[in-house]
């Protein structure tokens, strides 16, 4: 029998998260709630100097006078903030200083996960931070890194052992006060990674952190700082999982990268949260605030693979601010069943000569609502400034939205910019076309999806390309390959 | 007294003035809470993000002018597109006048909202059609309020009108500023067809701010062309709030050549209720100075198989700022549209500046919708190769923008308009270009 249309729609509808375990690990949880005393525990727990605690509780103050925002085109119960613990840590707290000591069933979420850390480290290439309910488990290939002169761990490490580059940096791109999310970050984060390559340095290896909410009840408030010294680059990848839930769980990262002259980041992240039940019901609230800065020269790349979360709410942006500084953003976004994602990016230009590229895919099924929102801005010194944005979307059946709200602010004249959107469904003619070669209609779709998406999937690393690819798959299975 | 308090109070001098009796009226009362309560609108509200009327709002306008003013043909011809006949509908300051004017009962209705408002025989249509489209928003209300004069326009079934309509309004600024609020309302009736231009003209150096509101329904295999020339002088602002409603297989296409005033800001909005429907929205912006330019549009597709196609292009020279905010909405049951968009800018100076927004809001999964939007330059190879060949750089660069604008100026139907269109162009540019496009 032919694969229709509604079969397919009747396998999304019935597709499981495959990542919906929970691990029985023993954890240490803070009684839920927020206040000044638990900023303060967070911070005590974590032996923070007291600069910290301070700005901390500074960024504490800030939230209490914030409201949450409003303007995304996302619905959803607002997460009830006191209601959540801000701190859940694997009680076999660790310093590891091998994979061996790692607390086996912890090992074997992660091969759930795919990630056995074994197979990465034989593989090679790929140096692993594991964040787990917000702390750090694991991190591989320290020494490896260290020969070079590579900073990378986590970063409550980070804070006591390199405190003169966290305080330099921390907060510069994203302020305390920058919105609500960041805010609360701000107060509560518990870990994240920590990576700086120093002057002129090659990163030999891929750099990857993995995140998974795994306590029932806790949130997840993961802080990210990548500084790249003069003339370095180095390659970032960021992987999300969380086990499958009735309730939401709630997710604030900030992610601040900082590029000085000449360097290069590149930061991918494939985002798996859980969705939420074909009802709707769970999921993870992914409210994330990512922000790079580039110098003179230097050079920032997004490139995101957005499949989880049951809300997403997410701007990876570049500050342009030095002369020939290049933004890039390469997102593909899907959404199924009850997720609303809205996603894109900033492009802030200020420096002569800058130039940024968007491109941005969006794939909707089920009763999904997929939304791409972007600012590109030339200011009046940045000269020559250009910019290319193209946002498509792809809609398969007629419960899904797909949205477009860009907006492009141009002061200079010799500024160029060029914005492009479509939405389009596959074509019966093009699926026709395939079945008359012998390609069945999931293949077909496949193929379509696969070529639809093709832009952004080759600029991810190797590694994580083969697996975005199976999460595509995982999203819209039956329809996707 | 803010503005805002000042039109709250005088509404009930207003009243003194029209039938309170009279079933519109209890419309015009609903429309002054909804403003009491709403107010003008602020930066703060999205839509409002790049335009703010502060600068605008401030003056002591006067809401109701007292004196008839009578202005002589000779004087204001210029303004008139006088080498083609057409009916005429003349306001001075709000009023109308008679002798300027041209209007018929014969066949079609043109003639006057006051007339239509008090007058039994059109009380079937304004029950009908008056206020229905119009939005709820604060400046809208607020000429809902005070809604009592402005054009009517009733097209009845399989009817072409003979000769297109002029609707233009004058200020002579005898009180120091003035606000002006028309009313209009253009019903076309099924297979019938009508095309109508419109300008607001000031003729004084005193601030005029006029807040117009037309509701423009076509049913049926309607076709209506309407065209506005926005050429005012420095001082006058114009908020436009145009809504238009289609009925199965009507085209209609709004032009919009803005070429001036103080702040412009033209609300368009079209809303597609049947099949087969074709909703046209041009726009040539040409500006300069400290002049502001903000286009709003919304397409709303409801049914399928309908098209919408915008095309606005934009040159701004100076401090000039313009704004595109263009939407479109493709509901779920809208399947097979085709909505296309297009916003094209050049920048001419460093202090311009052009925020650009178009939107997309997609619910049907069968549909082909794109929007593009891009902001340059002048080619200085096409240039070079013009100067190269004898023509001066003044008269290079008219000829690319132009060219840049030309397959909106192409799509105006009315010759003598068009080549009106072009001399104000040139005017503008100061050029002198000897060929008509």
């Amino acid at each position: 029998m032919a694969y229709t249309e509604d079969d397919l729609k009747k396998e999304l509808e019935t597709k499981e998260y495959e990542y919906g375990f929970y691990t029985d690990i023993e954890s240490d949880t803070f009684p839920v709630g927020l206040n000044e005393d638990i900023v303060r525990a967070i911070s005590k727990k974590k032996e923070e100097p007291e600069w910290m605690t301070d700005w901390r509780l500074e960024a504490f103050r800030v939230w209490k006078q914030m409201e949450e925002p409003e303007w995304a085109n996302v619905n959803y119960q607002k997460p009830d903030f006191q209601s959540i613990s801000y701190y859940s840590a694997p009680n076999k707290k660790p310093k590891y200083n091998s994979i061996d000591e790692v607390d086996p069933e912890l090992l074997e979420t992660f091969k759930k996960l795919g990630i056995s850390l074994d197979e990465q480290k034989k593989l090679a290439g790929v140096a692993v931070d594991i964040v787990m309910d917000s702390v750090s488990v694991a991190t591989t290939f320290k020494e490896t890194l260290a020969e070079k002169g590579i900073i990378f761990c986590s970063i409550s490490e980070a804070i006591q052992e390199h405190p003169e580059l966290v305080k330099k940096y921390i907060g510069s791109i994203v302020p305390q006060k920058d919105n609500f999310y960041a805010a609360l970050n701000s107060a509560v984060f518990s870990d994240g990674s920590f990576c700086y390559i120093p002057k002129g340095v090659r990163c030999p290896m891929e750099l990857s952190t993995y995140f998974r909410i795994n306590q029932a009840g806790t949130g997840q408030f993961e802080r990210t700082l990548v500084i790249a010294d003069k003339g370095s680059y180095v390659s970032y990848l960021e992987g999300c999982t969380a086990p499958s839930r009735d309730e939401n769980q709630l997710h604030a990262a900030v992610v601040e990268l900082i590029a000085l002259d000449d360097a290069e980041i590149k930061y991918s992240t494939v985002q798996n949260w859980y969705p939420g039940n074909a009802e709707g019901k769970g999921g993870v609230f992914n409210f994330v605030t990512k922000r790079g800065l580039c110098e003179t020269n230097a050079k920032i790349s997004w490139t995101q693979v957005e499949t989880g979360s049951a809300v997403t709410w997410k701007y990876p942006s570049c500050i342009l601010k030095g002369d020939n500084s290049v933004g890039e953003f390469y997102s593909i976004a899907v959404t199924n069943n009850f997720q609303q994602a809205d996603t894109g990016t900033k492009m802030v230009h200020l420096g002569k000569n800058s130039k940024s590229t968007i491109i941005s895919k969006g794939i909707s099924a089920g009763k999904s609502q997929n939304s791409y929102r972007g600012l590109v801005q030339i200011n009046s010194r940045a000269t020559n400034a250009r910019n290319f944005s193209q946002c498509d979307s792809l809609l398969m059946g007629n419960e899904c939205g797909a949205h477009t709200f860009p907006y492009i602010e141009a002061k200079n004249k010799t500024a160029q910019i060029e914005h492009e959107a479509t939405t389009s469904k596959i074509g019966e003619d093009q699926i026709f076309y395939c079945n008359q070669r012998g390609i069945d209609t999931e293949k077909a779709i496949a193929l379509i999806v696969n070529g639809f998406s093709k832009e952004v999937l080759n600029k991810l690393p190797m590694e994580f390309a083969v697996e975005a690819q199976k999460l595509l798959e995982i999203s819209l299975e039956g329809s996707v390959g | 007294m803010e503005l805002k308090d000042k039109l709250v109070s005088s509404f009930l001098a207003f009243e003194n003035t029209v039938d309170v009796d009279a079933p519109v009226h209890d419309i015009r009362s609903q429309a002054i809470k909804v403003f009491e309560e709403i107010g003008f609108p602020t930066k703060k509200q999205e839509a409002w993000k790049y335009t703010s009327l502060n600068a605008i709002l401030k003056h002591d306008y006067s809401i109701f002018p007292d004196e008839e003013n009578a202005l002589e043909f000779k004087d204001i011809k210029k303004y008139f597109i006088h080498d083609l006949d057409t009916y005429k509908i003349v306001f001075i300051d709000g009023k109308y006048s008679s002798h300027l004017s041209e209007t018929t009962h014969d066949k079609i209705d043109v003639c006057l909202m006051s007339s239509a408002l008090s007058h039994d025989k059109y009380k079937a249509v304004i029950d009908n059609y008056f206020n229905k489209i119009a939005k709820q928003d604060g400046l809208t209300s607020l000429n809902t309020a005070f809604s009592r004069e402005g054009a009517y326009i009733y097209i009845s079934k399989n009817k072409l009108a003979d000769k297109p309509i002029q609707i233009i309004h004058f200020s002579t600024g005898k009180e120091s500023a003035q606000m002006l609020q028309p009313r209009n309302l253009i019903v076309v009736g099924e297979n019938s067809h009508v095309q109508i231009i419109e300008r607001h003209q000031s003729l004084t150096e005193n601030p005029v701010l006029t807040n117009s509101v037309t509701e423009i329904f076509a049913d049926k295999r309607a076709i209506v062309d309407y065209y506005k020339i926005q050429n005012d002088n420095q001082n006058a602002s114009l908020i436009d709030n145009t809504f238009i409603d289609q009925e199965a297989q009507s085209v209609a296409s709004v032009h919009t050549f803005a070429f001036g005033g103080n702040i412009t800001r033209n609300n368009l909005n079209f809303y597609q209720k049947g099949e087969g429907i074709d909703s046209i929205l041009n726009g040539v912006t040409i500006i300069e100075g400290k002049q502001h330019v903000d286009h709003n549009t919304l397409v709303h597709h409801t049914a399928p198989n309908c098209e919408s196609h915008q095309d606005y292009k934009g040159i701004f020279d100076e401090k000039a700022t313009g704004v595109f905010n263009g939407k479109i909405i493709v509901n779920k049951e809208a399947q097979k549209t085709n909505a296309f968009q297009s916003n094209n800018n050049i920048l001419l100076s460093d202090k311009a500046t052009i925020n650009s927004k178009p939107q997309l809001e997609i619910f049907a999964d069968d549909v082909k919708c794109s929007h593009g939007c891009t902001i340059g330059q002048l080619d200085d190879n096409a240039l070079f190769y013009m100067k190269s060949r004898g023509i001066g750089e003044k008269e290079a660069k008219a000829l690319l923008m132009y060219a840049f604008a030309n397959n909106v100026l192409a799509s105006v139907k009315i010759p003598q308009l068009k080549s009106r269109i072009n001399k104000l162009i040139a005017t503008k540019l100061g050029v002198n270009i000897g060929f008509d496009l």
